[in-house]
Protein backbone atom coordinates (compact mmCIF):
# COMPACT_ATOMS: atom_id res chain seq x y z
CA UNK A 1 0.00 0.00 0.00
CA UNK A 2 2.32 2.78 1.12
CA UNK A 3 4.88 1.19 -1.92
CA UNK A 4 1.79 1.98 -4.40
CA UNK A 5 1.59 5.69 -3.11
CA UNK A 6 5.47 5.68 -2.81
CA UNK A 7 5.08 4.99 -6.97
CA UNK A 8 1.81 7.56 -7.33
CA UNK A 9 3.84 10.55 -5.58
CA UNK A 10 6.80 9.72 -7.87
CA UNK A 11 4.81 9.69 -10.99
CA UNK A 12 3.55 12.67 -10.05
CA UNK A 13 6.73 14.23 -9.17
CA UNK A 14 7.74 13.21 -12.32
CA UNK A 15 5.21 15.19 -14.26
CA UNK A 16 5.57 18.24 -12.70
CA UNK A 17 9.03 18.40 -13.51
CA UNK A 18 8.90 17.40 -16.80
CA UNK A 19 6.45 20.58 -17.15
CA UNK A 20 9.31 22.67 -14.85
CA UNK A 21 12.01 22.01 -17.09
CA UNK A 22 10.27 23.69 -20.19
CA UNK A 23 10.85 27.02 -20.29
CA UNK A 24 7.56 28.30 -21.85
CA UNK A 25 4.69 25.82 -20.50
CA UNK A 26 1.68 25.74 -22.08
CA UNK A 27 -0.43 24.18 -19.18
CA UNK A 28 -1.23 21.28 -20.62
CA UNK A 29 0.21 17.91 -22.33
CA UNK A 30 -0.37 17.21 -26.38
CA UNK A 31 -0.47 19.31 -29.77
CA UNK A 32 -4.13 20.53 -28.97
CA UNK A 33 -3.32 22.75 -26.24
CA UNK A 34 -0.05 24.06 -27.66
CA UNK A 35 -2.93 24.99 -30.43
CA UNK A 36 -5.33 26.34 -27.75
CA UNK A 37 -2.36 28.95 -26.34
CA UNK A 38 -0.95 29.98 -29.83
CA UNK A 39 -5.06 30.62 -30.72
CA UNK A 40 -5.21 32.88 -27.55
CA UNK A 41 -1.74 34.61 -27.38
CA UNK A 42 -2.54 36.08 -30.91
CA UNK A 43 -5.81 37.02 -29.85
CA UNK A 44 -4.85 38.89 -27.03
CA UNK A 45 -2.16 40.17 -28.53
CA UNK A 46 -4.49 41.20 -31.77
CA UNK A 47 -6.78 42.96 -29.48
CA UNK A 48 -4.00 45.04 -27.42
CA UNK A 49 -2.43 46.21 -31.00
CA UNK A 50 -5.60 46.81 -32.65
CA UNK A 51 -6.26 49.42 -29.63
CA UNK A 52 -2.65 50.87 -29.49
CA UNK A 53 -2.77 51.51 -33.88
CA UNK A 54 -6.35 52.97 -33.78
CA UNK A 55 -5.69 55.34 -30.38
CA UNK A 56 -5.93 59.11 -31.85
CA UNK A 57 -2.20 59.87 -30.80
CA UNK A 58 -1.04 56.85 -32.69
CA UNK A 59 0.35 58.61 -35.38
CA UNK A 60 2.52 60.90 -33.39
CA UNK A 61 3.78 58.36 -31.61
CA UNK A 62 4.98 55.88 -34.07
CA UNK A 63 6.83 59.03 -36.06
CA UNK A 64 8.55 59.70 -32.46
CA UNK A 65 9.03 56.56 -30.83
CA UNK A 66 9.26 54.12 -33.76
CA UNK A 67 10.82 55.98 -36.54
CA UNK A 68 13.33 53.73 -38.69
CA UNK A 69 15.48 56.14 -40.39
CA UNK A 70 16.55 57.49 -37.04
CA UNK A 71 16.59 53.58 -35.57
CA UNK A 72 19.17 53.14 -38.08
CA UNK A 73 20.92 56.33 -38.23
CA UNK A 74 21.47 56.26 -34.25
CA UNK A 75 21.64 52.43 -33.58
CA UNK A 76 25.37 52.06 -34.52
CA UNK A 77 26.98 54.68 -32.44
CA UNK A 78 24.35 53.13 -29.09
CA UNK A 79 25.42 49.63 -29.75
CA UNK A 80 29.23 50.87 -29.77
CA UNK A 81 28.23 53.08 -26.61
CA UNK A 82 26.91 50.15 -25.18
CA UNK A 83 30.09 48.33 -25.09
CA UNK A 84 30.69 49.92 -22.05
CA UNK A 85 27.75 49.06 -20.34
CA UNK A 86 29.00 45.45 -20.77
CA UNK A 87 32.60 45.99 -19.99
CA UNK A 88 31.17 48.03 -16.20
CA UNK A 89 28.84 45.07 -16.21
CA UNK A 90 31.14 42.32 -16.63
CA UNK A 91 33.79 44.18 -14.14
CA UNK A 92 31.55 45.00 -11.72
CA UNK A 93 29.72 41.48 -11.55
CA UNK A 94 33.29 39.80 -11.64
CA UNK A 95 33.99 41.90 -8.52
CA UNK A 96 31.26 41.66 -6.46
CA UNK A 97 30.47 37.69 -6.76
CA UNK A 98 34.00 37.56 -4.61
CA UNK A 99 33.34 40.49 -2.01
CA UNK A 100 29.48 39.46 -1.96
CA UNK A 101 30.65 36.22 -0.63
CA UNK A 102 33.45 37.08 1.83
CA UNK A 103 30.99 39.67 3.35
CA UNK A 104 28.33 36.91 3.46
CA UNK A 105 30.36 35.00 5.53
CA UNK A 106 31.69 37.33 7.97
CA UNK A 107 28.47 37.88 8.51
CA UNK A 108 27.89 33.98 9.50
CA UNK A 109 31.20 33.90 11.65
CA UNK A 110 29.62 32.63 15.15
CA UNK A 111 31.54 33.01 18.30
CA UNK A 112 31.75 36.30 20.42
CA UNK A 113 35.51 36.86 19.04
CA UNK A 114 33.92 38.12 15.69
CA UNK A 115 31.52 40.03 16.95
CA UNK A 116 33.22 43.23 15.50
CA UNK A 117 33.35 41.80 11.95
CA UNK A 118 29.68 40.51 11.92
CA UNK A 119 28.70 44.41 12.87
CA UNK A 120 31.37 45.78 9.99
CA UNK A 121 28.74 43.15 7.59
CA UNK A 122 25.93 44.12 9.14
CA UNK A 123 26.41 47.75 9.49
CA UNK A 124 27.42 47.50 5.31
CA UNK A 125 24.95 46.02 4.66
CA UNK A 126 22.34 47.98 5.65
CA UNK A 127 23.98 51.44 4.99
CA UNK A 128 24.11 50.38 1.28
CA UNK A 129 21.29 48.55 0.50
CA UNK A 130 19.26 51.90 2.40
CA UNK A 131 21.33 54.50 0.25
CA UNK A 132 19.62 54.81 -3.46
CA UNK A 133 22.18 53.86 -5.88
CA UNK A 134 21.89 57.18 -7.53
CA UNK A 135 23.45 58.85 -4.55
CA UNK A 136 25.85 56.69 -4.07
CA UNK A 137 27.16 57.18 -8.12
CA UNK A 138 26.88 60.64 -7.29
CA UNK A 139 28.78 61.22 -3.76
CA UNK A 140 31.38 58.66 -4.92
CA UNK A 141 31.65 59.87 -8.66
CA UNK A 142 32.36 63.52 -7.31
CA UNK A 143 33.32 63.40 -4.00
CA UNK A 144 35.64 60.49 -4.38
CA UNK A 145 38.26 62.04 -6.68
CA UNK A 146 38.63 65.16 -5.06
CA UNK A 147 40.20 63.72 -2.34
CA UNK A 148 43.15 62.90 -4.50
CA UNK A 149 44.40 60.44 -2.35
CA UNK A 150 47.88 59.01 -3.95
CA UNK A 151 47.48 56.28 -6.35
CA UNK A 152 43.84 55.66 -6.19
CA UNK A 153 42.46 56.04 -10.00
CA UNK A 154 40.07 59.77 -10.25
CA UNK A 155 38.40 58.88 -13.24
CA UNK A 156 34.50 58.53 -13.21
CA UNK A 157 34.36 55.00 -14.46
CA UNK A 158 36.36 53.88 -12.08
CA UNK A 159 34.22 55.45 -9.20
CA UNK A 160 31.26 54.59 -11.19
CA UNK A 161 32.01 50.72 -10.88
CA UNK A 162 33.23 51.15 -7.38
CA UNK A 163 29.62 52.76 -6.54
CA UNK A 164 27.58 49.70 -8.55
CA UNK A 165 30.00 47.23 -6.87
CA UNK A 166 29.25 48.57 -3.49
CA UNK A 167 25.81 48.88 -3.74
CA UNK A 168 25.11 45.55 -5.32
CA UNK A 169 27.80 43.83 -2.95
CA UNK A 170 24.94 44.28 -0.16
CA UNK A 171 22.34 43.11 -1.70
CA UNK A 172 24.19 39.84 -3.02
CA UNK A 173 25.99 39.22 -0.09
CA UNK A 174 21.99 38.72 1.57
CA UNK A 175 21.32 36.43 -1.34
CA UNK A 176 24.37 34.35 -0.64
CA UNK A 177 23.87 34.48 3.29
CA UNK A 178 20.27 33.32 2.90
CA UNK A 179 21.67 30.59 0.97
CA UNK A 180 24.29 29.89 3.62
CA UNK A 181 21.32 29.61 5.96
CA UNK A 182 19.27 27.21 4.09
CA UNK A 183 21.85 24.49 4.36
CA UNK A 184 20.56 22.20 7.27
CA UNK A 185 23.13 22.60 10.11
CA UNK A 186 23.84 19.02 9.82
CA UNK A 187 25.32 18.91 6.55
CA UNK A 188 28.01 21.15 8.03
CA UNK A 189 27.97 18.56 11.44
CA UNK A 190 28.47 15.62 9.12
CA UNK A 191 31.44 17.39 7.46
CA UNK A 192 32.89 18.72 10.50
CA UNK A 193 32.78 14.84 12.04
CA UNK A 194 35.01 13.88 9.54
CA UNK A 195 37.46 15.82 10.42
CA UNK A 196 37.04 18.70 8.28
CA UNK A 197 37.84 22.15 8.96
CA UNK A 198 35.09 24.86 9.11
CA UNK A 199 36.44 26.38 6.54
CA UNK A 200 36.78 23.32 4.33
CA UNK A 201 33.62 22.38 5.68
CA UNK A 202 32.03 25.65 4.42
CA UNK A 203 34.03 25.74 1.13
CA UNK A 204 33.09 21.87 -0.12
CA UNK A 205 29.93 21.12 1.99
CA UNK A 206 27.90 24.16 2.62
CA UNK A 207 28.99 26.76 -0.45
CA UNK A 208 28.27 25.06 -3.09
CA UNK A 209 24.96 23.57 -2.03
CA UNK A 210 24.01 27.54 -0.72
CA UNK A 211 25.07 28.78 -4.49
CA UNK A 212 22.97 26.33 -6.27
CA UNK A 213 19.96 27.17 -4.20
CA UNK A 214 20.38 30.94 -4.91
CA UNK A 215 21.11 31.06 -8.35
CA UNK A 216 17.84 32.96 -9.45
CA UNK A 217 17.76 35.48 -7.18
CA UNK A 218 21.85 35.93 -7.84
CA UNK A 219 20.79 36.33 -11.80
CA UNK A 220 18.10 38.57 -10.98
CA UNK A 221 20.11 40.94 -9.03
CA UNK A 222 22.41 40.60 -11.74
CA UNK A 223 20.20 41.78 -14.52
CA UNK A 224 19.55 44.77 -12.17
CA UNK A 225 23.02 45.83 -12.15
CA UNK A 226 23.19 45.60 -15.89
CA UNK A 227 20.33 47.78 -15.91
CA UNK A 228 21.94 50.39 -13.35
CA UNK A 229 25.27 50.51 -15.30
CA UNK A 230 23.09 53.44 -17.08
CA UNK A 231 23.66 55.47 -13.91
CA UNK A 232 27.39 55.43 -14.49
CA UNK A 233 26.71 58.04 -17.21
CA UNK A 234 25.62 61.06 -14.78
CA UNK A 235 28.97 61.36 -13.65
CA UNK A 236 30.64 61.44 -17.11
CA UNK A 237 30.99 58.34 -19.15
CA UNK A 238 29.54 57.98 -22.32
CA UNK A 239 27.55 54.63 -22.15
CA UNK A 240 24.40 53.74 -24.12
CA UNK A 241 22.14 55.37 -22.17
CA UNK A 242 24.53 58.94 -22.36
CA UNK A 243 24.59 58.26 -25.96
CA UNK A 244 20.96 58.01 -26.84
CA UNK A 245 20.47 61.16 -24.96
CA UNK A 246 22.99 62.45 -27.61
CA UNK A 247 20.97 61.08 -30.56
CA UNK A 248 17.90 62.52 -29.07
CA UNK A 249 19.28 65.99 -28.75
CA UNK A 250 20.26 65.73 -32.29
CA UNK A 251 17.54 64.87 -34.08
CA UNK A 252 14.46 65.11 -32.19
CA UNK A 253 13.21 62.04 -31.87
CA UNK A 254 13.00 59.69 -28.83
CA UNK A 255 13.67 56.40 -31.23
CA UNK A 256 17.22 56.03 -29.75
CA UNK A 257 15.62 55.40 -26.45
CA UNK A 258 13.85 52.73 -27.98
CA UNK A 259 17.06 51.12 -29.50
CA UNK A 260 18.81 51.48 -26.04
CA UNK A 261 15.80 49.47 -24.70
CA UNK A 262 16.40 47.12 -27.18
CA UNK A 263 19.82 46.07 -26.55
CA UNK A 264 19.78 46.19 -22.93
CA UNK A 265 16.68 43.35 -23.01
CA UNK A 266 19.09 41.42 -25.61
CA UNK A 267 21.71 41.60 -22.87
CA UNK A 268 19.26 40.10 -20.01
CA UNK A 269 17.56 37.20 -21.87
CA UNK A 270 20.71 35.15 -22.64
CA UNK A 271 21.50 35.74 -18.51
CA UNK A 272 17.88 34.52 -17.52
CA UNK A 273 17.91 31.55 -20.24
CA UNK A 274 21.72 30.19 -19.08
CA UNK A 275 19.99 30.62 -15.24
CA UNK A 276 17.10 28.00 -16.20
CA UNK A 277 19.75 26.31 -18.02
CA UNK A 278 21.77 25.80 -14.95
CA UNK A 279 18.86 25.07 -12.83
CA UNK A 280 17.68 22.04 -15.17
CA UNK A 281 21.52 20.89 -15.68
CA UNK A 282 21.87 20.79 -11.61
CA UNK A 283 18.08 18.66 -11.29
CA UNK A 284 18.97 16.17 -13.52
CA UNK A 285 22.25 15.67 -11.70
CA UNK A 286 20.88 15.49 -8.70
CA UNK A 287 18.38 12.83 -9.09
CA UNK B 1 43.95 0.63 27.63
CA UNK B 2 40.35 1.34 26.43
CA UNK B 3 39.29 2.46 23.64
CA UNK B 4 37.01 4.96 25.13
CA UNK B 5 36.22 6.46 28.61
CA UNK B 6 33.57 8.38 29.64
CA UNK B 7 34.28 9.85 33.04
CA UNK B 8 31.21 11.82 34.87
CA UNK B 9 29.99 13.07 32.06
CA UNK B 10 27.41 15.85 32.04
CA UNK B 11 25.81 17.85 29.74
CA UNK B 12 22.69 20.65 29.48
CA UNK B 13 20.57 22.21 26.45
CA UNK B 14 19.58 25.50 28.41
CA UNK B 15 17.78 23.96 31.66
CA UNK B 16 17.34 20.80 30.43
CA UNK B 17 20.00 18.24 32.14
CA UNK B 18 20.08 15.60 29.22
CA UNK B 19 23.16 14.16 30.53
CA UNK B 20 23.49 13.35 34.06
CA UNK B 21 26.99 12.31 35.18
CA UNK B 22 27.72 9.46 32.60
CA UNK B 23 30.68 6.66 33.43
CA UNK B 24 31.27 4.46 30.30
CA UNK B 25 34.21 2.24 29.50
CA UNK B 26 34.36 1.03 25.73
CA UNK B 27 37.52 -1.84 25.27
CA UNK B 28 39.29 -2.46 22.23
CA UNK B 29 37.31 -4.47 19.77
CA UNK B 30 34.43 -4.42 21.74
CA UNK B 31 30.77 -3.69 20.60
CA UNK B 32 28.86 -1.72 23.29
CA UNK B 33 25.23 -0.83 22.52
CA UNK B 34 23.09 1.30 23.87
CA UNK B 35 19.67 1.40 24.59
CA UNK B 36 16.66 3.37 26.28
CA UNK B 37 13.61 5.34 25.41
CA UNK B 38 13.47 8.31 23.04
CA UNK B 39 15.03 11.41 25.00
CA UNK B 40 17.53 9.42 27.24
CA UNK B 41 20.09 11.07 26.23
CA UNK B 42 21.55 8.44 23.82
CA UNK B 43 22.04 10.69 20.88
CA UNK B 44 23.71 13.24 23.33
CA UNK B 45 26.01 10.79 24.26
CA UNK B 46 27.31 9.71 21.01
CA UNK B 47 27.66 13.57 20.14
CA UNK B 48 29.63 14.52 23.15
CA UNK B 49 32.02 11.73 22.33
CA UNK B 50 32.35 13.18 18.61
CA UNK B 51 32.90 17.00 20.40
CA UNK B 52 29.95 18.01 18.11
CA UNK B 53 28.67 19.18 21.36
CA UNK B 54 30.77 20.30 24.37
CA UNK B 55 30.27 18.44 27.75
CA UNK B 56 29.62 20.87 30.31
CA UNK B 57 31.69 18.69 32.55
CA UNK B 58 33.48 15.39 33.03
CA UNK B 59 35.79 13.72 30.97
CA UNK B 60 36.13 12.00 27.89
CA UNK B 61 39.62 9.64 26.75
CA UNK B 62 40.01 8.31 23.30
CA UNK B 63 42.80 5.76 23.21
CA UNK B 64 44.75 7.54 26.21
CA UNK B 65 43.94 10.92 24.73
CA UNK B 66 41.31 12.86 26.46
CA UNK B 67 39.38 15.14 24.17
CA UNK B 68 38.20 17.33 26.77
CA UNK B 69 41.32 19.01 27.47
CA UNK B 70 42.07 22.34 27.16
CA UNK B 71 43.57 23.36 23.43
CA UNK B 72 43.01 19.88 21.86
CA UNK B 73 42.53 20.10 17.94
CA UNK B 74 38.99 19.00 17.17
CA UNK B 75 39.41 18.17 13.86
CA UNK B 76 42.38 15.79 14.59
CA UNK B 77 40.36 13.87 17.01
CA UNK B 78 37.60 13.62 14.87
CA UNK B 79 39.44 12.37 12.39
CA UNK B 80 39.84 9.17 14.64
CA UNK B 81 36.01 8.90 15.91
CA UNK B 82 33.82 8.04 12.97
CA UNK B 83 30.01 8.44 13.05
CA UNK B 84 26.96 7.87 11.19
CA UNK B 85 23.52 9.52 11.54
CA UNK B 86 20.05 8.39 11.59
CA UNK B 87 19.42 10.60 8.64
CA UNK B 88 22.30 9.82 6.48
CA UNK B 89 23.55 13.15 6.30
CA UNK B 90 25.12 12.29 2.64
CA UNK B 91 26.22 15.37 0.78
CA UNK B 92 23.64 15.79 -1.73
CA UNK B 93 25.79 17.87 -3.97
CA UNK B 94 28.58 15.11 -4.60
CA UNK B 95 28.55 11.33 -6.21
CA UNK B 96 28.84 8.73 -4.02
CA UNK B 97 32.89 8.56 -4.68
CA UNK B 98 33.41 12.28 -3.78
CA UNK B 99 31.16 11.57 -0.64
CA UNK B 100 33.53 9.15 0.41
CA UNK B 101 36.83 10.49 -0.86
CA UNK B 102 36.71 14.21 0.57
CA UNK B 103 37.46 13.90 3.83
CA UNK B 104 40.34 11.86 3.18
CA UNK B 105 41.84 13.98 0.23
CA UNK B 106 40.85 17.25 2.18
CA UNK B 107 41.63 16.35 5.92
CA UNK B 108 44.43 13.38 5.41
CA UNK B 109 45.64 15.07 2.38
CA UNK B 110 45.21 11.69 0.35
CA UNK B 111 45.94 12.28 -3.09
CA UNK B 112 43.08 11.68 -5.70
CA UNK B 113 43.65 8.20 -6.66
CA UNK B 114 44.68 7.01 -3.05
CA UNK B 115 41.57 8.14 -1.81
CA UNK B 116 39.35 6.40 -4.77
CA UNK B 117 41.17 3.67 -4.32
CA UNK B 118 40.58 3.01 -0.39
CA UNK B 119 36.81 4.21 -1.35
CA UNK B 120 36.02 1.72 -4.35
CA UNK B 121 37.29 -1.39 -1.95
CA UNK B 122 35.29 -0.15 0.58
CA UNK B 123 31.89 0.47 -1.50
CA UNK B 124 32.66 -2.83 -3.10
CA UNK B 125 33.20 -4.14 0.54
CA UNK B 126 29.26 -3.14 0.91
CA UNK B 127 28.02 -4.11 -2.25
CA UNK B 128 28.07 -0.50 -3.72
CA UNK B 129 31.09 -0.71 -6.00
CA UNK B 130 28.53 -0.19 -8.69
CA UNK B 131 26.87 3.22 -7.90
CA UNK B 132 29.88 5.39 -7.40
CA UNK B 133 29.09 7.68 -10.00
CA UNK B 134 25.37 7.67 -8.43
CA UNK B 135 24.14 10.86 -6.52
CA UNK B 136 22.89 10.24 -3.45
CA UNK B 137 19.18 10.90 -4.50
CA UNK B 138 19.10 7.82 -6.69
CA UNK B 139 19.83 5.77 -3.95
CA UNK B 140 17.95 3.83 -1.88
CA UNK B 141 17.69 4.85 1.90
CA UNK B 142 19.54 1.48 2.78
CA UNK B 143 22.14 2.27 0.43
CA UNK B 144 22.76 6.25 1.14
CA UNK B 145 23.38 4.62 4.93
CA UNK B 146 25.54 1.95 3.73
CA UNK B 147 27.40 4.59 1.74
CA UNK B 148 27.64 6.68 4.78
CA UNK B 149 29.11 4.05 7.17
CA UNK B 150 31.63 3.91 4.10
CA UNK B 151 32.09 7.44 4.09
CA UNK B 152 33.23 7.09 8.27
CA UNK B 153 35.33 4.24 7.55
CA UNK B 154 37.37 5.61 4.82
CA UNK B 155 38.91 7.74 7.86
CA UNK B 156 40.14 4.51 9.33
CA UNK B 157 38.67 5.46 12.42
CA UNK B 158 40.16 3.71 15.71
CA UNK B 159 36.20 3.67 17.24
CA UNK B 160 32.38 3.95 15.14
CA UNK B 161 29.62 5.97 16.66
CA UNK B 162 26.63 5.12 15.14
CA UNK B 163 23.18 6.93 16.39
CA UNK B 164 19.91 4.76 15.77
CA UNK B 165 21.54 4.47 12.13
CA UNK B 166 18.22 2.43 10.88
CA UNK B 167 15.52 3.93 12.39
CA UNK B 168 14.81 6.11 9.36
CA UNK B 169 14.52 3.22 7.05
CA UNK B 170 11.95 0.85 5.75
CA UNK B 171 11.37 -2.11 7.15
CA UNK B 172 12.78 -4.17 4.24
CA UNK B 173 15.79 -1.83 4.64
CA UNK B 174 17.39 -2.91 7.09
CA UNK B 175 18.73 -5.64 7.22
CA UNK B 176 21.26 -4.74 4.22
CA UNK B 177 22.95 -2.38 6.67
CA UNK B 178 22.72 -4.58 9.82
CA UNK B 179 24.66 -6.71 8.01
CA UNK B 180 27.72 -4.48 7.43
CA UNK B 181 27.77 -3.54 10.72
CA UNK B 182 27.98 -7.06 11.84
CA UNK B 183 30.88 -7.31 9.43
CA UNK B 184 32.38 -4.40 11.14
CA UNK B 185 32.08 -5.90 14.36
CA UNK B 186 33.48 -9.64 13.30
CA UNK B 187 36.53 -7.73 12.00
CA UNK B 188 37.12 -6.16 15.42
CA UNK B 189 35.80 -2.38 14.79
CA UNK B 190 35.37 -0.98 18.08
CA UNK B 191 31.74 0.67 18.21
CA UNK B 192 29.41 2.61 20.15
CA UNK B 193 25.99 1.79 19.01
CA UNK B 194 22.47 3.66 20.17
CA UNK B 195 19.85 1.15 18.48
CA UNK B 196 16.20 0.74 19.21
CA UNK B 197 16.61 -2.71 17.22
CA UNK B 198 16.50 -5.02 20.39
CA UNK B 199 17.16 -8.18 18.46
CA UNK B 200 20.36 -7.06 16.51
CA UNK B 201 21.33 -5.42 19.32
CA UNK B 202 21.04 -9.00 21.48
CA UNK B 203 22.64 -10.60 18.78
CA UNK B 204 25.62 -8.26 17.87
CA UNK B 205 26.53 -6.65 21.48
CA UNK B 206 29.28 -7.82 24.16
CA UNK B 207 27.27 -5.41 26.44
CA UNK B 208 24.68 -3.23 26.41
CA UNK B 209 23.71 -0.45 28.47
CA UNK B 210 20.80 1.03 29.58
CA UNK B 211 19.94 4.81 28.91
CA UNK B 212 17.37 5.86 31.62
CA UNK B 213 16.96 10.22 31.65
CA UNK B 214 20.41 10.80 31.47
CA UNK B 215 22.26 8.24 33.44
CA UNK B 216 23.18 4.73 33.00
CA UNK B 217 20.83 2.78 34.83
CA UNK B 218 22.34 -0.91 34.32
CA UNK B 219 24.53 -2.42 32.31
CA UNK B 220 25.24 -6.25 31.60
CA UNK B 221 25.72 -8.97 28.57
CA UNK B 222 22.75 -8.97 26.32
CA UNK B 223 21.37 -12.46 28.18
CA UNK B 224 21.44 -10.28 31.52
CA UNK B 225 19.69 -7.04 29.96
CA UNK B 226 17.28 -8.79 27.99
CA UNK B 227 15.83 -11.73 29.97
CA UNK B 228 16.98 -11.06 33.93
CA UNK B 229 17.21 -7.18 34.21
CA UNK B 230 17.92 -6.42 37.19
CA UNK B 231 16.01 -2.44 37.50
CA UNK B 232 12.61 -1.88 37.06
CA UNK B 233 12.97 0.83 34.94
CA UNK B 234 14.65 -1.44 32.44
CA UNK B 235 11.62 -4.24 32.75
CA UNK B 236 9.23 -1.54 32.33
CA UNK B 237 11.03 -0.16 28.88
CA UNK B 238 11.68 -3.90 27.78
CA UNK B 239 7.86 -4.45 28.43
CA UNK B 240 6.97 -1.79 26.23
CA UNK B 241 9.46 -2.80 23.27
CA UNK B 242 7.75 -6.44 23.54
CA UNK B 243 4.09 -4.82 23.32
CA UNK B 244 4.88 -2.98 20.25
CA UNK B 245 6.54 -6.17 18.62
CA UNK B 246 10.25 -5.12 18.21
CA UNK B 247 11.63 -7.81 20.39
Amino acid sequence: MARRQGERSRARIARIESRRSKILDFGGEGGRSVAVAIVSTLVFFGVVVLLVVNSAGWPEVKQSFFNREVFEASFPSIADAFLLNVKIFLIAEAVILVTALAVAILRSLSGPVFFPLRALAVAYTDLFRGIPTILVVYILGFGAPALQIQHVPTSPLFWGITSLVLVYTAYVAEVYRAGIESVHPSQEAAARSLGLTRPQALRHVVLPQAVRRVLPPLLNDFIGLQKDTALVALIGPVEAFRQSQIEVAGSFNYTPYLATALLFVLLTIPMARLTDWLIARDRRRQR
Amino acid sequence: MSALELHDVHKSFGKVEVLKGIDLEVAEHEVVCMIGASGSGKSTLLRCVNLLERVDRGRIVVGGEELTARGVNLNRVRRRIGIVFQAYNLFPHMSVLDNVTLAPRKALKLSRSDAEERAVELLERVGLGDRRDDYPDRLSGGQQQRVAIVRALAMRPQLMLLDEVTSALDPELVAEVLNVIRELAAAGMTMLIATHEMSFARDIADRVVFLDEGVILEQGTPEEIFTRPSEERTRQFLQRIIEAGRL
